[in-house]
């Protein structure tokens, strides 16, 4: 029987179960949609390329990308193009693989529940050839491509690769162009079965459905498969020191609006939970009193011409990793370093107020009923919140007793002058 | 599906449409002109300088701390090219009230806002625009032009549309030009506001768990009207003898292609629903021929797909690839179009595409933007049919519909933007 919650504050009910093979399934019913979106995603991405496969003692080490490379993969099987599929269900699918997450997705308007066998049947069914693993590589090498010229994109990696010395983190996601030529489709095979297991993974479906009926689709769907017995998964990683591995990184691009961003590494957290909701949130309410539209650091800056609407911060805190950043676009990268350090240091010293803390939380609560509002927003965070033990909808009561004395903690230690680094991007002269 | 009424309050058109789907209520403020060089880049500073101060909050500081205290509401001041017209959207968002404990107001407070933006601009001294709001506001949108360089797939479809464009209007950008943002003074600028108070169409979208009757309650305070809101959609080009080819180079690592069709279908043509499923089917899905040949068949790109602009006739197509394929991706690009115009595709690929197309338009209109983006769309085409009559109109596309439809499609410009150095490599 699936689990009902009901949460009378935001009117949302949401029925979850946990299957015999290991699968969280959620369910959240919004009358009045004309879509339904649904997401199956694993605990598994860019960080995980070193572990122990399943059923095997000795661990490996795979090829950077091969998260992604796969996530592009599942799509083919013997009959051809799972996007045909959808595309004869009126159904849009698409993917995505970050540090921590692959997920799989679709949204339609009609043949619901046929969309839904179709992305558990796609998924759990890998099917590779060495014809097919080549043939991806030209269209990878292009995605990557892309990449290379996008300077935000620069921008943030090379503050990831300043912070680290040898957490995955700092690797792109997608690989490099060389990596993903080393990528074979028994190395697709390996992390396949190690990290799809059901027991590693979360379905989510949002939309005007009947819940009864999902769940009878999926126990049904996942009865008639089989799986190995789960396992808990063994992941290596190299020690990584406290202070960051480079201070500053200036990278000259094709671009006529340089960028700076500051980013402090921090401790990853142990925590689970509403205390990791609560960790997190009060982090994203801290660098909001401080950097936030609003705030007096802010104001000055744009006051001054030094940032646009661009300026933005981010906190994340994922498994085995964790790290904030604060930039945009600026005339002078050399001068917004300063001055955000400056104001890090200053805010250290005089630590904020309680009024600060009330204006950026009442902010941040209207922004949540934003946010509910897209069944995507909900799906995701929902999921990835859910690899932690955390339930999206408890979000306002959590936010609700943040004080400002827990918040002057965090400051006080979560910006060490040795785990910071600066990544910039300048305008590359004509040559 | 959520209804559309539309009310008239003292000459401004209320558009309303209740549902309870949200947990916010949007508002929207489109202020409508004709696009020109002569002045999209003073609307598009004006917009920048309404946003950021009003006779009651004089600062973008105390604007930001008002909406902070309304739940964190969202504001913002966007300009946007539709067809030929220059679009004004001052958008509003906040939390329902219903769903927070102390605060009863927010509606009547959001609506008086968005009045306030509008009609009662922050003035100094001699009832003129602050200098120094705009002297910042001039620094930011200078930026924001200058940085459309910075993102080479947006800078590629500027230098496009520039190029194909050439001598219509449809050629100006949104933001206008720099060198007009540099001689505008703050006497330009309240001019234009003068005239956009007198002559723009304005009509104001409420999205949200809101009766008609309390809408067209709180909309008496605006005095600003609607007018005559559409502008016929023309074609207004001169056809090029032979295709004009335009190849630049930049420091960058991967070639943009970018290409640019003319046809005479527009919005409100009654081929427009066949031009919809052709778009999708050359290529607006991963099932279309651009997806499943640039890119599946011949690995040759990550992104490889079609955009369909009805409010002028456009079509664009967009490719990232090695510099050193470029003849080879027209080629086959070229024959796929070729491919659509004689029928080489099947009747479940229409079959298909049209659920395709359909699902598209659903899933935009569970969205509050979404719903005024359809609504509005209807505005400035002069035309009125309802979302469920559009559906069936794709429902009837036939193949031959789509193969005329494509028949209409004619290339005009290409567009390459490549690195320095071709790469022999590999």
């Amino acid at each position: 029987m699936a689990n009902k919650k009901t949460f009378d504050q935001l009117e949302e009910t949401i029925y979850s179960e946990k299957l015999d093979n290991g699968l969280t399934v959620f369910v959240l019913p919004k009358p009045g949609f004309h879509k339904t979106f649904a997401v199956f995603s694993t605990n598994y991405g860019s960080i995980d390329n070193h572990f122990v496969p399943l059923g095997k003692q000795e661990a490996v080490k795979v090829p950077d990308g091969i998260a992604h490379f796969l996530e592009h993969k599942m799509f083919e099987d013997e009959e051809g193009d799972v996007f045909q599929t959808f595309g004869e269900q009126g159904a849009s699918a698409n993917a995505f693989t970050s540090f921590t997450k692959t997920a799989y997705l679709f949204s339609s308007t009609q043949e619901t529940y046929k969309n839904l066998e179709t992305l558990l049947d796609f998924v759990q069914h890998p099917y590779f050839t060495d014809e097919s693993v080549e043939k991806e590589k030209g269209i990878i090498e292009q995605e990557i491509t892309m990449y290379e010229d996008n300077a935000d994109w620069q921008l943030f990696f090379n503050l990831l690769g300043n912070l680290y010395h040898n957490h995955p983190v700092q690797i792109d996601i997608a690989g490099s162009a060389s990596s993903i030529y080393d990528i074979t489709k028994e190395d697709l095979y390996e992390c396949y079965h190690t990290f799809y297991h059901p027991s590693n993974m979360v379905l989510f479906i949002a939309g005007d459905v009947d819940s009864e009926k999902v769940f009878n689709l999926v126990e049904n769907n996942q009865s008639q498969k089989s799986f190995k017995e789960p396992e808990k998964i063994e992941r290596l990683l190299d020690d990584e020191p406290n202070e960051v591995k480079q201070k500053k990184s200036v990278q000259e691009m094709s671009v006529n609006t340089p960028k700076c961003m500051v980013g402090y590494k921090v401790d990853a957290s142990t925590k689970t939970g509403s205390d990791l909701l609560q960790y997190e949130f009060s982090m994203q309410l801290l660098l909001d009193v401080l950097f936030g539209p609003g705030s007096e650091a802010y104001e000055s800056f744009y006051e001054e011409g030094l940032i646009d609407d661009s300026f933005s911060t981010e906190f994340t805190a994922e498994r085995s990793f964790s790290f904030l950043a604060v930039g945009g676009d600026t005339t002078d990268p050399d001068q917004l370093e300063k001055r955000i350090i400056d104001t890090i240091e200053k805010a250290v010293e005089d630590g904020i107020s309680k009024e600060q803390l009330d204006r950026v939380r009442k902010k941040k609560i209207g922004n949540f009923f934003k946010q509910l509002n897209s069944l995507e927003f909900v799906a995701n965070q929902y999921t990835s919140f859910a690899f932690h033990d955390i339930h999206l909808f408890e979000a306002i009561p959590v936010l609700e007793n943040i004080t400002a004395e827990e918040v002057n903690e965090l400051l006080k230690t979560h910006f060490q002058q040795d785990t910071r680094a600066v990544s910039q991007i300048t305008k590359k002269q004509a040559g | 599906m959520v209804e559309e009424q539309v009310v008239n309050t003292n000459g401004l058109d209320v558009h309303v449409m209740n549902t309870n789907k949200y947990k916010t209520t949007t508002f929207v403020l489109q202020i409508k002109a004709n696009l020109s060089k002569e002045t999209a880049t003073h609307r598009a500073l004006l917009a920048s300088v309404l946003k950021s101060a009003t006779e009651q909050f004089p600062s973008r500081k105390e604007i930001r701390l008002y909406l902070d205290d309304l739940y964190g509401a969202s504001f913002s001041a966007d300009v946007a090219r539709k067809g030929e017209n220059h679009i004004i959207s001052l958008k509003f968002e906040t939390a329902n009230e219903k769903f927070l404990k102390d605060d009863s107001s927010l509606f009547t407070k959001s609506i008086q806002f968005l009045k306030e933006v509008l009609e009662n601009p922050y003035f100094e001294g001699d009832n003129q625009f602050s200098e120094k709001i705009v002297r910042e506001e001039k620094r930011t949108l200078k930026q924001k032009m200058a940085s459309i360089y910075d993102d080479k797939i947006r800078y590629a479809n500027k230098r496009l549309v520039e190029e194909m464009c050439k001598g219509e209007a449809y050629a100006v950008h949104p933001f206008g030009d720099q060198e007009t943002l540099d001689t505008i003074t703050s006497d330009d600028l309240k001019q234009e506001y003068e005239r956009l108070l007198q002559e723009d169409d304005i009509r104001l979208y409420i999205v949200g768990d809101i009766d008609v009757k309390q809408a067209e309650e709180a909309a008496q305070i605006f005095s600003v009207t609607s007018r005559n809101a559409s502008s016929a959609l023309e074609e207004g080009y001169s056809k090029k003898d032979k295709v004009n080819e335009v190849t630049e180079t930049d420091d960058i690592q991967q070639g943009k292609l970018h290409l640019g069709y003319r046809t005479e279908v527009m919005f409100n043509d009654e081929r427009f629903p066949a031009m919809q499923v052709m778009n999708g089917l050359f290529g607006g899905f991963p099932h279309s021929k651009l997806f499943m040949n640039v890119r599946e068949k011949e690995s040759m790109a990550y992104y490889a797909a079609s955009r369909y602009e009805s409010l002028k006739g456009l079509m664009f197509v967009f490719a990232g690839i090695e510099a050193v394929k470029y003849e080879k991706a027209v080629d086959i690009i070229k024959k796929q179009l070729e491919d659509m115009k004689e029928g080489q595709f099947s009747e479940e690929a229409v079959e298909q595409t049209k659920g395709m197309v359909k699902n598209q338009l659903l899933e935009t209109a569970d969205s509050a933007r979404g719903l005024v983006e359809l609504s509005y769309q209807h505005v400035i085409a002069g035309s009125d049919r309802s979302l469920s009559d559009w559906l069936k109109a794709i429902d009837k596309v036939s193949k031959d519909d789509v193969i005329k439809a494509a028949q209409t499609v004619e290339l005009d410009t290409s567009y390459f933007l490549r690195g320095k150095e071709v790469n022999h490599g590999q």
